[in-house]
């Protein structure tokens, strides 16, 4: 990957301790896959930052590279990828989400 | 769009063990809900089992043959 775009890259997801790429915003979730991602965040009254894929071709591709993970939404918490819409689903079922975000947000 | 069994066949191709069960959501081929069993899974955490699917599937996926797909993997009990 071309260097400036891996800055880019660095420079997004380290911009809030939760951080989401996804198709659409917050408000207006262009795919069900992200809205998911988008519910689940504002269930749990956590603060986070989105950037809209569909708006920017380059990060829509470099981010899948980035992560080695082929589809969006994807969410990075403190800088690490924890996954996308499914994982993110079973991590809040489980309460796991819940746990790792208290403690990205209290670090 | 791809066919159930396509889908079936790349994910075996990768991991021969497995058990594939997938869902058309919509009909029309590029929705997919895909449940996968394996005993490759057993130790990975749940972001290198997907990545595991996907790999298996990564062409579909750069095409745009699959434009949704819900991923639920599990190590058989």
């Amino acid at each position: 990957m071309d260097s400036s775009l891996k800055q880019r890259l660095d420079q997004l997801v380290g911009s809030s301790p939760i951080f989401v790429f996804m198709k659409g915003s917050k408000l207006m979730p262009q795919c069900g896959f992200s809205n998911n991602v988008v519910q689940i965040l504002n269930a749990m009254a956590v603060p986070f930052e989105t950037f809209d894929v569909l708006s920017d071709m380059e990060i829509r591709q470099g981010i899948k590279e980035y992560s080695d993970w082929p589809t969006i939404p994807q969410v990075y918490v403190n800088g690490e990828f924890i996954g996308g819409s499914d994982i993110l689903i079973e991590m809040y079922n489980s309460g796991e989400l819940k746990e790792k975000l208290e403690i990205a947000l209290a670090s | 769009m791809v066919h159930p069994d396509q889908v079936k066949a790349a994910i075996a191709q990768a991991l021969p063990d497995a058990c594939v069960e997938v869902e058309d959501l919509t009909g029309g081929g590029d929705h997919l809900q895909v449940k996968v069993v394996s005993a490759a899974f057993a130790g990975l955490s749940r972001i290198k089992q997907h990545q595991l699917v996907y790999g298996a599937l990564r062409s579909e996926l750069a095409s745009e043959a699959i434009h949704a797909l819900a991923l639920q993997t599990e190590i058989p009990a």
